[in-house]
């Protein structure tokens, strides 16, 4: 059928339309509706530590314009953010400032960790004494973006990739479950 | 000034200054006991003028550290470097906050970063470390922290 209700697209809305005479009629889940719903208007919060921000500004900015995709408008409060773009360095002194914003926001919220000082500490890893190792100690991240800055581009594919993440439904427990490495069968090797 | 004029007048009013002019600005180098006077010949000399300290800060060479600042006059546009060598161990100079108030803030850092101590300085107290950090000086070559830092 080439309803465009029954796209494969994972941005599609998501039910089945079943024709009648004049019309037809949608099933779907409200889970899944609300999760459609919540994954094209998620506001990100106004949050940067260093260069990534000014990637991020020009993804914001009329050249990439990430409105399109349902990332309207950055909030200058937590209280009116979705999601926390981490955009730079995260040091030892913000550490604590972080976890409040993560905190001050409203449930669902959800987590970029945008270039290598986000991820890791990238740059800083080594020699530093200042410097968080990654973003992912303080508070969980969905997303992570490599580059050291990221492309607006890779930014973008990003908070799409956020958006199919919110769309599959699953919580970030039942996402750890799903995607456990499972030990490989070589056979007749010995369980160690 | 041009550069020479500047280091001929400066070579008659500081005696024991050496002078080294191999960079984009004049550096003058300046003994400890000689700083206070020729700080003051080079604000309050009408034809030097040096109103406007745009950069203060230290080097640690392992074997001494060196008070670097970068001087200009913002009438007549010339730039000067006063290099002066302190005691490793004991690192003591000055305030120059009384002349330039932006050394106030340039010298809680190098204080914190350093372990330089300003003497007569209005406030002299970590600026951006965590409180409880006095000491232990992050600038420094041999300066360790096991605990947040990874060796490579």
């Amino acid at each position: 059928m080439t309803d465009k209700f029954q796209s494969d697209s994972p941005h599609a809305f998501p039910g089945e339309v079943h024709p009648t005479p004049g019309g037809g009629v949608l099933v779907s889940k409200l889970d899944d509706v609300i999760n459609w719903a919540r994954s094209n208007s998620l506001w990100p919060l106004v949050f940067g530590t260093s260069c990534c921000a000014i990637e991020m500004m020009s993804t914001a900015s009329a050249k990439y314009d990430w409105s399109r995709f349902g990332f309207e408008v950055a909030r200058a409060t937590p209280r009116q953010a979705d999601v926390i773009i981490i955009a730079g360095t995260i040091v030892n002194k913000m550490g604590p400032v972080l976890k409040r914003l993560y905190d001050q926001m409203a449930d669902p919220k959800y987590v970029i960790a945008m270039g290598a000082c986000a991820t890791s500490g990238g740059p800083f890893f080594y020699n530093t004494y200042s410097v968080v190792k990654g973003a992912d100690h303080i508070i969980p991240v969905d997303v992570y973006v490599a580059g050291c800055p990221p492309r607006p581009e890779a930014l973008i594919n990003a908070l799409m990739l956020l958006q199919q993440k919110i769309k599959k439904g699953l919580t970030r427990e039942q996402i750890r479950e799903e995607s456990k490495i499972v030990p490989i069968d070589i056979g007749n090797q010995k369980a160690s | 000034m041009s550069k020479d004029e500047l280091k001929i007048k400066l070579a008659e009013l500081i005696p024991s200054a050496t002078f080294d002019e191999s960079g984009e600005w004049l550096n003058i180098n300046i003994t400890p006991p000689d700083f206070m006077s020729s700080i003051e010949i080079l604000r309050n000399k009408v034809e030097l003028n040096f109103d406007y300290l745009f950069c203060q800060t230290c080097i640690d060479w392992k074997t001494h550290l060196m008070m670097v600042y970068h001087l200009e006059s913002t009438a007549y546009r010339h730039q000067l470097v006063i290099k002066i060598q302190l005691d490793r161990n004991k690192p003591e100079i000055e305030t120059v906050s009384h002349i330039w108030r932006t050394a106030e803030f340039h010298e809680r850092e190098v204080y914190e970063m350093f372990g330089v101590n300003f003497l007569n300085h209005p406030d002299l107290r970590l600026l951006i470390l965590p409180d409880g950090w006095e000491g232990r000086n992050p600038l420094r070559k041999d300066f360790e922290d096991p605990v947040n830092m990874i060796k490579l």
